[in-house]
């Protein structure tokens, strides 16, 4: 099992890899688009700003060697949001355009507090590939201030004060907004999924 | 919802796990790796690891062991110890930590907040504070890995973990420190009195000694997370049998 962790300067590079490793996955990381667009499955880690992971994608020529990309791509945590169209990280930052819809702030709420940071609930919608096998009421870790529309990409949920698309999938493209590397068995789960996805 | 943290804490001293009673007298609890491997297995929710003298000695935490610790762990950890410029910072993320907390270099230059909010996201930071009872009020310490050293930072609590809020810190860990170690129970009124002003997360941290004392803390003062270290180390409160308490009452824990 070969995967390619983009290594573009915003994302958590060394967590995610560490976590295939756990799982014997061969992890290449990359941030050339040519290697990159060759990559057998390819995934998008991300914190911090989305305009500054932006930025990054577009200097290193990335963007559209992630929307062109056929095979299995998953996007984590801010990975997640890249794929949308905009946020409104930053005013109004466009983004991926590779699903639908705009990223939002979550909503203050006295009793809940933001970044909504720690173990919540998944709450799945709908059978996929990347979800076989996990338990009804899996746990996940999710840190995160802004909130991925909920639409037709949305396949599993969290609640947060509303519902949290927590994950999605457009054709080949996933998202995870919670960190599969840092969620314990459900994250490992999710994570050898993805590395079992036909490519 | 999240459910409610159970965050051990490992003071560590040359990869070794130490703990004192009120800031002072250090004992020998373990190896920092091995620990860190039995919280995991134990269902606790977060790590975090501080480097207690890197501070009072002018230095920051070693990165390859921080790379350890992230090759170990499948939950998020928490670093901190003598961190105190952006650079610092980032390369903890880039060794796979996933938050670092800033302590004495955020009180000297609070600027540094926003600087590592910037760069790294809020989500990343967290301002943790020493605060020590004053008459009626709350007063900041800093430098307290080194009992020789710790004083006083003339500043009130309830004023410096707000201006850290408004700075970017993405979350407070609230250390009370009369009742570090002694085992009698978080400070409910000062817990009670920083969550009523923050919008983000606030961690307990001080006077753990049961799993009465954490369903207090969460019933009482609403905080997100729960830090304890010697009530773990000692093997005196199991993770398992704490979380089956606060679930029993009627808490959201992972289990």
């Amino acid at each position: 099992m070969t995967v390619t962790v983009l290594a573009y300067g915003a994302g958590n590079v060394a967590s995610v890899q560490f976590a295939l490793e756990r799982l014997g996955a061969t992890v290449r990381l990359a941030s050339d688009p040519t290697e990159v667009a060759e990559a057998e499955r390819l995934i998008l880690p991300g914190v911090g700003h989305a305009a500054y992971a932006m930025d990054r994608l577009r200097a290193l020529g990335l963007a559209e060697t992630i929307a062109g990309f056929p095979r299995p791509l998953l996007g984590v945590c801010l990975g997640q949001q890249l794929l949308f169209e905009a946020t409104d990280e930053g005013g109004n930052t466009p983004m991926l355009r590779l699903i639908p819809g705009r990223v939002r702030s979550l909503p203050p709420n006295p009793a809940l507090p933001v970044p909504h940071m720690g173990w919540s609930k998944l709450s799945i919608d709908r059978d996929d590939p990347l979800l076989e096998g996990l338990e009804t009421d899996a746990w996940a870790y999710f840190v995160h201030a802004f909130v991925c529309p909920d639409g037709g990409a949305t396949i599993a949920r969290a609640d947060y004060g509303g519902p949290v698309p927590a994950v999605v999938r457009s054709r080949n493209r996933w998202g995870c907004q919670f960190h599969p590397e840092r969620s314990s068995q459900t994250g490992a789960r999710i994570l050898r999924n993805f590395l079992e996805l036909p490519a | 919802m999240t459910a409610r943290r159970i965050i051990p804490c490992l003071d560590v001293r040359d990869g070794r796990v130490v703990k004192g009673i009120r800031f002072e007298g250090h004992r020998d609890m373990g190896n920092a790796s091995e620990l860190a491997a039995r919280y995991r297995d134990q269902g606790a929710d977060e790590l975090v690891f501080y480097d207690i003298t890197a501070s009072p000695e002018g230095r920051t935490l070693d990165y390859g062991w921080v790379r350890d610790i992230a090759r170990l762990l499948d939950i998020p950890f928490c670093v901190a110890g003598g961190i105190r410029s952006v650079d610092q910072a980032a390369r903890c993320l880039d060794h796979g930590a996933d938050k670092v907390s800033i302590n004495s270099p955020a009180l000297e230059r609070p600027d540094l907040i926003g600087e590592m909010a910037l760069r790294l996201g809020s989500q990343c930071v967290v301002v943790g504070v020493d605060s020590r009872r004053s008459g009626d009020d709350w007063i900041v310490h800093q430098y307290t890995g080194d009992a020789t050293r710790s004083r006083s930072a003339q500043r009130r609590t309830m004023d410096w973990i707000t201006e850290a809020q408004t700075l970017g810190a993405g979350e407070i860990v609230l250390n009370c420190m009369d009742e570090d170690g002694v085992r009698h129970g978080y400070d409910l009124t000062q817990l009670a009195a920083a969550r009523a002003r923050l919008t983000v997360p606030l961690v307990a941290s001080g006077g753990a000694g049961s799993a009465s004392h954490f369903l207090e803390v969460f019933q009482q003062a609403d905080v997100s997370g729960a830090l304890a270290a010697s009530v773990f180390h000692t093997g005196a409160l199991p993770i398992p049998r704490l979380k089956a308490f606060l679930a029993g009452a009627g808490l959201e824990v992972r289990p």
